[in-house]
């Protein structure tokens, strides 16, 4: 029927609504990569030398490996001379140490996006860490966090101020070598997010990073960092943005989430990086490395994501479960409209006696949008009584677009329990005039389709982002009843 | 039969397509208030065509005739339109939609039909305890209100889940399309049962059926045989008898249809 894809195309047709660039004055370095300019990085970050000879060595080490093939996005080959490598917002002073610092054009970019950085203003039980392009330019509540001992600061602060426990963890989940993008991220990485949360205590507000890409040619390689301690708990959210722009930016990012003996990470993404026009130019390319692991006993992490933007998306959040009874978990919706591509899913590595792993991943593919699921469930001699359960949906809108799913899994332990899961669907014509005649408008019907469809994962996220997700989706979320 | 009553459908001359073949080859039908009409027909005679023509799928191709509902041009409306002004269509094959649950999806019906009458949206508990009541009355368990709409129902199920909608949207004109197909005897009744509570005045029904059995527990005022996309005959519910037990070959000869 040629009529029924119009609402779907209506609905798909919404603007990217936080496509405005912001004038500030930068100061940034020239483009290119060398040993120069990284060394200009940690000097103009005055790091500590084992910081600076951690990232010569992940330089090192990248200048001798290609950029990976193996993954079903296409893309042309990146000139990584011709990317900026830092870029930061010119301070008014010396690095700004209230928000009266920061340039006002920035505060005013992030209320735009809906996140208040002053914190009378700021939501209720949410702290931020504001990164706009390679710095972090203001964090919230961060006094009313110390008073519980928990450490919430750009990565940069916490390289200054607790240097040991920046030694102790940085890249003890991510190794230096662990893929083309990690070491470069390693090299280059210009500041991100670090949170500690000391043994027993629960983090009493949600955390919070806003990623915002701003200026133009410019990479964004920020490095997250989250450790929580013995008995410990956290939930951490993380939001980007980025102006629209025809030519294509990189970003690169690194997460390492560290959860010790019965602590639990709760880490949920909203990305919506510009993902290109509806011809497929410009977006951003979305290559980023997230890791979390399970270090002691019954701990637990869990991967919340709503993949909406980006040219290209490539990430496998992944958990390892090295703790005894540990669990990890990976709920994903990703959603590619026009001709945006992803490629995404989680490993779960279990090696502790008793792990348990889930993995929910919901991909939505519309127009000439390509969606893969790649996971891998990875059950060690060791792990005993591991079990991991698996569940991979495609919704299809359209009939020129496409879901793939690769699922690799290796179980070397006798005892494990291994299910998976798949389904792929089209929305409808059928549901569609279904819920038309029971009088539902279209674009209700669509949303309302697409957020059952979503369900599973959306229930996850935390009441705060679980608004913004929805809205992103172009669905408004069930109503208190049923 | 009372012809000073409402008109509530008025078919003239329908002609339908669908790439192209034509399904249905003139119609002319006339429903009133208060009136229960059956069709009729073998497989393939154009009867679910019918139904979802006056439904409004956008497969169909109206290629001549008119169709008034309640006095509007009904073709001219898009499905939503009509089923906001009280046509509903128990469906032949009622559609899953994982995720969302049925008393989420009755609501946003009702409301839906509601806001068209200029009525305020349902207080929540009013809502509840207006279905629970013709929940019972369908034998339906109420952990289906909370399931995923007609996931995982059983075929008896997704059937008298359709009954339920028709309870709670209370329209002015229903068309069952084959509701009988599939049922067991009691699952019969309990959908008749339904159906005949609902049944006054002011409503009209249109059954599409291919066997008499469903009469016996609805009874029509007409009963109507499609052949090759025609109403071959009309009679009262005798003539559905008649189909019962000599088939419907011989109309179809009589039609011309079968040499």
């Amino acid at each position: 029927m040629a009529g029924s894809n119009q609402p779907i195309d209506d609905l798909l047709e919404q603007e990217y609504a936080a496509g405005f660039v912001t004038d500030v004055e930068v100061d940034t370095l020239p483009a290119g990569l060398s040993e120069d300019i990284i060394r200009t990085i940690s000097a103009r970050k005055q790091e500590p030398d084992f910081l600076l000879e951690w990232r010569l060595k992940a330089w090192r080490h990248w200048r001798t490996l290609t950029a990976p093939q193996w993954s079903s996005v296409h893309y042309p080959p990146i000139d990584y001379q011709d990317i900026i490598y830092y870029a930061a917002p010119k301070p008014r002073k010396d690095g700004p140490s209230s928000l009266d610092e920061v340039d006002p054009n920035i505060l005013e970019t992030y209320k735009k996006l809906g996140i208040p950085l002053e914190e009378q203003e700021a939501l209720a039980g949410v702290a931020v860490d504001a990164v706009f392009d390679s710095v972090s330019v203001a964090t919230t509540f961060k006094d009313t966090l110390a008073e519980h001992g928990i450490i919430f600061c750009s990565f940069s602060e916490a390289v200054q101020q607790h240097p040991d426990l920046v030694q102790q963890y940085l890249g003890s989940v991510v190794p230096i070598t662990d893929n083309f993008y990690a070491s470069l991220n390693a090299a280059v990485f210009s500041d991100g997010s670090f949170v500690y949360v000391p043994p027993g205590v629960r983090c009493p507000m949600e955390l919070s990073t806003y990623f915002r890409i701003n200026a133009s040619n410019t990479g964004q390689f920020e490095r997250t960092l989250i450790i929580a301690d013995a008995g410990s708990y956290v939930s951490y959210l993380e939001g980007c943005t980025a102006p629209m722009r025809d030519e294509n930016q990189l970003h690169a990012a690194v997460v390492e989430l560290i959860a010790h003996q019965d602590a639990e990470i709760k880490y949920s993404t909203v990305q919506n990086w510009y993902p290109g026009d509806a011809e497929g130019r410009g977006g951003i390319y979305n290559f980023v490395t997230k890791r979390g692991v399970c270090r002691g006993d019954h701990a637990k992490i869990s991967w919340t994501q709503v993949e909406t933007g980006s040219a290209i998306t490539w990430k496998y959040p992944s958990v390892i479960l090295e703790g005894d009874y540990s669990s990890g978990e990976f709920y994903s919706v990703a959603m590619t409209n026009n001709y945006q591509q992803a490629d995404t899913g989680t490993k779960m590595i279990h090696i502790g006696k008793g792990t348990r792993s889930t993995i929910i991943s919901k991909g939505i593919s519309a127009r000439q949008g390509q969606n893969a699921y790649r996971g891998l469930v990875k059950i060690l001699k060791s792990a005993d009584g591991a079990r991991n359960y698996t569940q991979c949906d495609s919704l299809l809108m359209g009939d020129r677009c496409g879901a793939h799913t690769f699922p690799y899994i290796e179980v070397k332990n006798s005892t494990a329990k291994v299910e998976h899961e798949a389904s792929t669907s089209r929305i409808g014509e059928d549901q569609l005039f279904y819920c038309l005649q029971r009088g539902i408008s279209q674009e209700d019907a669509i949303t309302m389709i697409v957020n059952g469809f979503c369900k599973q994962v959306m229930k996850e996220l935390p009441m705060e982002f679980a608004v913004e997700a929805q809205k992103l989706l172009g669905v408004s979320l069930e109503g208190a009843i049923g | 039969m009372n012809t000073t009553a409402r008109e509530i459908l008025a078919v003239t001359g329908l002609q339908v397509a669908v790439e192209g073949k034509a399904l249905l080859n003139g119609i002319d039908l006339t429903v009133r208030a208060g009136e229960v009409h059956a069709i009729m027909g073998p497989n393939g005679s154009g009867k679910s065509t019918f139904a979802q023509v006056l439904a409004g799928h956008e497969s169909y191709e109206v290629l001549q005739g008119s169709a008034r509902f309640l006095g509007e041009d009904l073709l001219d409306l898009p499905a939503e339109e009509r089923a906001r002004r009280g046509l509903f269509l128990a469906f032949q094959y009622p559609v899953e939609i994982p995720g969302v649950s049925n008393i989420y999806f009755l609501k946003a019906a009702l409301n839906a039909v509601r806001r068209h009458q200029g009525l305020d949206e349902l207080d929540a508990m009013d809502f509840i305890s207006q279905v629970k009541e013709k929940l019972a009355a369908m034998q339906m368990d109420e952990a289906l209100l909370y399931r995923s709409v007609n996931e995982d129902f059983s075929g008896g199920e997704k059937k008298r889940n359709e009954i339920l909608q028709m309870m709670v949207l209370e329209p002015v004109l229903t068309i069952l399309d084959e509701t009988d197909s599939g049922l067991d005897i009691d699952a019969l009744k309990v959908v008749a049962d339904g159906v005949n509570s609902m049944r006054s005045p002011e409503r009209a029904f249109i059954i599409v059926t291919h066997y008499q059995r469903l009469l016996n527990y609805i009874e029509p005022d007409t009963v109507h045989v499609l052949s090759a996309g025609r109403i071959a005959r009309s009679g009262g519910p005798e003539l559905a008898i008649e189909l019962e037990q000599r088939g419907y070959g011989w109309l179809e000869q009589e039609a011309g249809v079968v040499p």
